[in-house]
C-alpha cells in the first residue's frame, strides 16, 4: 500500500480489524487509514465486506449478537471499541446514510431535527436555522422550504436520500459513511448527492461504499479495493485505477468480474 | 382446464367466506328482530326492578366498561411492555423460547381457569376481595398473553431501518423504541389490544367468581366494589332466571346492548388507527 502526505494526521485508524458472523470470518484483518476531509472510496465484488466495514465503523454490529469484532478503530487517536467510550457518542461523530432511504415516517423538519431533539437541548430558533442549513447543506432546501411539514416519505427516492444526508449532518459529525448512496437513484439524482459529496467533503470526512467506478473516480481522493474480506490494494484513487498493482484489482475495475 | 380449476377454486373459497359472514349477519338480524322492541330510554339508562323482570340494564353496562377499563389498563401497558421486551432487547436462547412458549400455552387456558386463580390472587391473596378490580385483573390476564403476540407481530413489522437510522443519528436504544419503533407499531398494537378487550367484555366463567353479581340496585362506588356485567346478565335471564320465558326479550335486548358496544369499541379503533396513520403520513 503506497500512502502519502497527511496519513500520520489520519482521522481514522483501522488496525488488524477482523469480524465474523458465527464462525463465519468477514473482515480478516483490515488496516487502513482514512484522512480527515477527504472521501474514501471503498469497491469491490459482492459480498466481500464492504459494508460490514462501513458498519463496523459506527458500531452496527452492536446490534447483531451473533458478531464479534477484534482489533481496533482509532477515531483521533481513541479506540471507538474501548469500553471506557460511549456509543452513543461515537454514532454522533460518525454518521451514516444507508444505501436504501429510509426517512422516518415523520416530517421533512421532524426528519432533520430528529438527532438535536434526542440530543436534548436545542431550542426553537436555533433549531429552525439549524434544519435550514441541513437542508441547504444537503441540496434540498430550494425544492422543500415551502412543504417542511409534508412527510418525508412523500419525497421522491432522490430527494429522501438527500433529507437522510440533511439529517445526518445535521448533528455535524464528524465522519460520514455512506453505502451505496446512490444506488437506489436514476443518474440525474445520483449526479445531485456525488455532487453534494464534493461539497460536503470540505467539512466532513466521508467514507463511501459504491459499485460505480466511474463514481469512484469522480469522488474519491483514495480508493480501497477489497476481496473476500481482506484490503488487496488502498491508494490515492487515479493511481489505483491507472496503474493497479495487483491481478484482481485489474480484473475488476476492468470489468472482468464482481 | 386449469382455467376450471382455478375458477372454481376462487368461488369455492367465496362461498365459504360467504357462509361465514351469513353466519354473522343470522346472529345480528336474530338479535335486532327479537331484541330491538325492548330497547328503549329507560332500558338502557334504568336499574333493574323486580327480581330483573323490569327496568332496565344501566348497572350492568356501566360494569362491563368499568371492567372492560381496568383490564386494558392492566393488560396493554403491561403486554405491550412485554413484547417490546422479547422483540427489541430480549436474547434468542431457551430462556426465551421457554417465556414465548409459556404465553402461547396461556393463551389457551380454558377461561374458567384464569376465574379460579383469580380468585386465589386477586380477590383472596391481594385482598381486593370481589370487586371491579380483581375481576379486571382477572380478564387483564386472559387478555395478556394475546396483547404480547399481537405487540410482537406489530413491532416486527417496523422496519429495522428505522431502528439503524435513529441510531446512526446517535440515539439510545430506548430513543429509538419509543420515538421510532413505538408508534409505527401502534396501529397494530391497538387492532390487537381492541380485539382482545372484546373478547374479555364477553367473557362470563373468569368474572363469575371475582365480583359479578346478578342483581345489584346501585353502581359500584369504587374499584372495591361487586358489579353487574352484560354477559353474566344474559347468563342469568337466559338460563338461571325463576321466569325465563317472560324476560326473553329482556335477554335479547341485553344481548344486542352487549354486541353495539363491543361494535362502537371496534370503531373507536378504527377512527383512532385512522388518526394515527394520517398525523404520519400527512
Ligand atoms: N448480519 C449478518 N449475519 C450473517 N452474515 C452476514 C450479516 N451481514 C453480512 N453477512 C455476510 O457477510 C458477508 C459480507 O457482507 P457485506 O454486506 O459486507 O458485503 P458487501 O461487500 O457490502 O456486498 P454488496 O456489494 O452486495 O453490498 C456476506 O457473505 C454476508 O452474507
Ligand atoms: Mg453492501
Amino acid at each position: 500500500m503506497s500512502m502519502s502526505e497527511n496519513l500520520d494526521a489520519a482521522k481514522l485508524k483501522v488496525r488488524d480489524l477482523r469480524l465474523s458472523f458465527g464462525d463465519k470470518e468477514v473482515l480478516k484483518g483490515i488496516s487502513m487509514d482514512i484522512p480527515e476531509k477527504e472521501i474514501v472510496a471503498l469497491i469491490g465484488p459482492s459480498g466481500c465486506g464492504k459494508s460490514t466495514l462501513l458498519r463496523a465503523i459506527n458500531r452496527m454490529h452492536d446490534l447483531v449478537p451473533i458478531a464479534r469484532v477484534s482489533g481496533e478503530i482509532f477515531l483521533d487517536g481513541k479506540n471507538i471499541y474501548d469500553k471506557e467510550l460511549d456509543v452513543v457518542d461515537i454514532r454522533r461523530r460518525i454518521g451514516m446514510v444507508f444505501q436504501k432511504p429510509n426517512p422516518f415516517p415523520k416530517s421533512i423538519a421532524e426528519n432533520v431535527a430528529y438527532g438535536l431533539k434526542i440530543a436534548g437541548g436545542t431550542s426553537g430558533k436555533n433549531l429552525q436555522d439549524v434544519i435550514k442549513t441541513s437542508l441547504e447543506g444537503a441540496a434540498l432546501w430550494d425544492e422543500v422550504k415551502d412543504s417542511l411539514d409534508k412527510s418525508g416519505l412523500a419525497l421522491s427516492g432522490g430527494q429522501q436520500q438527500r433529507l437522510c444526508i440533511a439529517r445526518a449532518i445535521a448533528v455535524k459529525p464528524e465522519i460520514i459513511l455512506m453505502d451505496e448512496p446512490t444506488s437506489a437513484l436514476d443518474p440525474i439524482s445520483a449526479n445531485k448527492v456525488e455532487k453534494l459529496m464534493l461539497e460536503l467533503k470540505k467539512d466532513y470526512t466521508i467514507i463511501v461504499v459504491t459499485h460505480n467506478m466511474q463514481q469512484a473516480q469522480r469522488v474519491a481522493d483514495r480508493t480501497a479495493f477489497m476481496y473476500l474480506g481482506e484490503v488487496i490494494e488502498y491508494r490515492p484513487t487515479r493511481e489505483l485505477f491507472e496503474s493497479p498493482i495487483h491481478d484482481l484489482t485489474k480484473n475488476y475495475i476492468s470489468g472482468d468480474f464482481g | 382446464m386449469r382455467k376450471a380449476k382455478q375458477w372454481i377454486g376462487i368461488n369455492l373459497m367465496l362461498v365459504f367466506t360467504l357462509i361465514v359472514a351469513a353466519f354473522l349477519g343470522i346472529v345480528v338480524y336474530d338479535l335486532l328482530y327479537k331484541g330491538s322492541s325492548v330497547i328503549s330510554f329507560e332500558f338502557v339508562f334504568d336499574f333493574p326492578r323486580n327480581g330483573n323482570t323490569e327496568g332496565g340494564i344501566w348497572p350492568a353496562t356501566v360494569g362491563t366498561a368499568l371492567v372492560t377499563l381496568i383490564t386494558a389498563l392492566f393488560s396493554i401497558p403491561l403486554g405491550v411492555g412485554a413484547a417490546v421486551y422479547l422483540n427489541e432487547y430480549a436474547k434468542e436462547n431457551w430462556m426465551t423460547q421457554l417465556i414465548r412458549a409459556s404465553i402461547r400455552n396461556l393463551a389457551g387456558v380454558p377461561s374458567i381457569i384464569y376465574g379460579l386463580f383469580g380468585v386465589a390472587i386477586f380477590v383472596n391473596g391481594l385482598g381486593f376481595g370481589a370487586s371491579v378490580l380483581a375481576a379486571g385483573m382477572t380478564l387483564g390476564l386472559l387478555t395478556l398473553p394475546y396483547i404480547i403476540t399481537t405487540s410482537e407481530e406489530a413491532l416486527k413489522t417496523v422496519p429495522d431501518s428505522y431502528r439503524e437510522g435513529a441510531l446512526a443519528l446517535g440515539a439510545t436504544k430506548w430513543q429509538a423504541i419509543r420515538t421510532n419503533v413505538l408508534p409505527n407499531a401502534v396501529p397494530g398494537i391497538l387492532t390487537g389490544a381492541i380485539l382482545g378487550l372484546s373478547r374479555a367484555a364477553g367473557e362470563t366463567a373468569p368474572i363469575l367468581f371475582t365480583g359479578a353479581l346478578y342483581y345489584l340496585r346501585y353502581l359500584p362506588q369504587s374499584v372495591f366494589d361487586p358489579f353487574m356485567v352484560l354477559p353474566y346478565h344474559l347468563y342469568i335471564l337466559s338460563t338461571q332466571h325463576h321466569a325465563m320465558e317472560e324476560v326473553r326479550p329482556l335477554a335479547y335486548g341485553t344481548a344486542l346492548v352487549l354486541i353495539s358496544l363491543i361494535l362502537l369499541l371496534n370503531i373507536s379503533a378504527f377512527i383512532l388507527r385512522y388518526r394515527f396513520r394520517k398525523a404520519q403520513m400527512r
